[in-house]
């Protein structure tokens, strides 16, 4: 808990962290802002003029029917934030329940789970994906769903071990000899000691979230085709990425930020949350996301 | 070792039945029925009910999964619903683009990765040590997709120098052009998989040159690189084998989105192409064959980890 109080200074402190900290910030502000306000109707087709140029009227010019890319890209990112809370909300759920069934309950249980869990480990968040949408068809909630599950059997996996640790504490087993229930002893202790923890992978889990909604919707498994996505311009500007090869920059320059943005923000969440994290235990690179879009 | 390969291999045969109940289970529980949606929405009850028993969707799901996995056993994945073609000679077909596809991602991706990598960390806190690895960060953070696309509009669309998608229709007969329509799917994949890579393999490299034997060998003479050479490789080594097994995940979902973009003729593309069709016995076979090759990647991994690391070893 030491220094518990002080992580949101040291997260601005670290470069990576204030760098992650812009960027989310920006992202979920765009998208606040495109619910009531875009510079023009995303949607709108104007034929006369497509494929213009970036100037002051469409400073990231249009697109083959003439639809404002900066428009598109703003209600774009309402459809990313959606996608990376819903998955991260799975995650969490998903997540917290498989790595308190591996940890808390009687060994038989415990142990299984952790075995399904190593299993689970290997399913590629993109054919589960592809599970999902040969049933269901394509959707956002595919790309939610695939997410939320894939990265929440990583959560937890990495959530488990900590879990076990801080059960055998001193101080958790000292709450439980002076008559503290286990839910109480969960919510009280366990839970506020493995959040760092936890909170570090969900930033990891909605950057994957990004880019399985890129990918997916590029796929055409993911946001429907009336609604404005990142993924979804990439698909559309694809076709004439001979003719127009300066459009395309765009939506993938904002994706690539935004999936830095939240990978930093998980590198830095991580070293201002844990200041006992040494040096090496820095340079260890994080888990290794799969390409997902 | 016997003992913790045998355990290493029940885990395994758990695995691969975890995963062939969870896609079975999964594709069954679709709204509505597989057999009425072949015979289309003018169908009758009598011909539906046929569909349905030629099929063995009237058999119950234990029987039904305990067929699927008996035909597995024989080698025979079933059938698609749309072209009656079976799935395995047609997944084999496919594997002709699609497995050299990922080779040739995978080896771009070490070339890119170990020197780097091994460079990034010896150069750490230096200008060049954090530009690699700010570089790696960035790269990592790119969409495969959109990755590809700018690649295509520099080396087809500016230089010519490759085509922007296909592959030949005489497949391999014709070596060269076949590779060459590879190369630019792989370098897209190559290059996204080995700014990832290149993280771990610095992170590997620095926790060996921390390491006791890399010490006695600088403090006995040798430069810190010639110490880290000699003595750290193989740990590095180790740790590269260990991602390898991890990245084959990587690069199978890298060839699913890849093969679509470059419009290839491998699995990924077929996937991606019966999913769309809901045809779903197929797609069964695909997912189940695609998931059991990554449990078996990570098996042969975790055993030839075992092997090679003498500090395994001497645990036992």
């Amino acid at each position: 808990m030491r220094g518990r109080t002080r992580w949101p200074s040291r997260l601005w402190a670290l470069s990576t962290g204030r760098f992650g900290v812009i960027v989310v910030a920006i992202v979920g502000l765009t998208a606040l802002v495109a619910r009531f306000w875009t510079p023009f109707d995303p949607q709108r087709v104007d034929i006369a003029n497509r494929w213009a140029s970036p100037s002051w009227g469409h400073l990231l010019g249009t697109d083959g029917s003439g639809r404002d890319i900066l428009s598109l890209l703003m209600a774009g990112a309402r459809t990313t934030v959606w996608v990376a809370l819903g998955a991260g909300i799975v995650a969490t759920l998903i997540g917290l329940a498989l790595a308190a069934l591996g940890a808390l309950t009687a060994r038989g249980v415990r142990e299984s789970v952790a075995v399904l869990v190593d299993i689970l480990i290997a399913f590629p968040v993109l054919l589960i994906a592809m599970m999902i949408s040969a049933v269901w068809g394509g959707s956002l909630w595919v790309v939610i769903l695939s997410v939320g599950i894939g990265f929440g059997v990583n959560v937890a996996r990495v959530t488990r071990p900590e879990l076990r640790r801080v059960l055998h504490s001193d101080f958790v087993v000292a709450a439980r000899a002076s008559g503290l229930t286990p839910w109480q002893n969960l919510w009280r202790h366990l839970l506020p000691n493995v959040a760092p923890v936890f909170i570090v992978q969900l930033s990891w889990g909605m950057a994957v979230a990004v880019l399985a909604e890129a990918g997916l919707s590029y796929l055409g498994f993911g946001a429907p085709v009336t609604e404005p996505s990142w993924g979804m311009l990439l698909r559309d500007l694809q076709a004439y990425i001979s003719v127009h090869p300066g459009s395309v920059v765009w939506p993938g320059l904002t994706i690539t930020l935004t999936v830095l943005g939240l990978n930093l923000l998980g590198d830095g969440l991580r070293e201002a949350t844990d200041p006992t994290l040494s040096r090496r235990d820095r340079d260890a690179a994080p888990p290794l996301p799969e390409v997902v879009a | 070792m016997i003992r913790y390969a045998l355990t290493r291999l029940a885990l395994l045969l758990l695995g691969l039945f975890v995963a062939s109940a969870l896609i079975f289970l999964t594709l069954r529980i679709l709204p509505g029925d597989v057999a009425q949606m072949i015979a289309g929405i003018n169908s009758t009850p009598e011909q539906i009910a046929a569909i349905r028993e030629r099929l063995g969707l009237d058999a119950p799901l234990i029987a039904q999964y305990a067929s699927w996995m008996g035909g597995i056993v024989r080698g025979d994945l079933g059938a698609s619903l749309v072209t009656g073609t079976p799935v395995a000679s047609e997944l084999v077909q496919k594997a002709q683009v699609t497995v050299p596809l990922g080779l040739l991602s995978m080896l771009i991706a070490l070339v890119i990765a170990i020197p780097f990598g091994v460079l990034s960390a010896l150069r750490r806190g230096r200008p060049d040590g954090t530009a690699l690895n700010v570089g790696a960060q960035a790269l990592a953070a790119v969409p495969v997709v959109w990755a590809g696309m700018m690649l295509v509009v520099v080396f087809a669309v500016w230089l010519g120098w490759l085509p922007a998608q296909g592959f030949p229709r005489s497949g391999w007969d014709q070596p060269w052009n076949a590779l060459r329509s590879l190369l630019l799917p792989a370098l897209t994949i190559g290059v996204i998989e080995g700014a990832m890579l290149l993280r771990f393999v610095r992170s590997a490299t620095l926790q060996a040159v921390g390491q006791d034997f890399v010490r006695t060998g600088a403090a006995k003479g040798l430069t810190r690189t010639q110490a880290l050479i000699r003595h750290g490789l193989p740990s590095v080594g180790l740790s590269i084998i260990t991602v390898l097994g991890l990245q084959v995940a990587g690069i199978i979902v890298g060839t699913v989105i890849i093969e679509q973009l470059f419009t290839l003729p491998g699995i990924g593309r077929m996937l991606v192409t019966d999913v769309g069709n809901r045809d779903l016995l197929k797609v069964q076979g695909e997912l189940l064959v695609l998931t059991g090759f990554v449990l078996v990647v990570g098996f042969v991994v975790d055993l030839v980890h075992r092997v090679i690391d003498p500090r395994q070893r001497e645990a036992e």
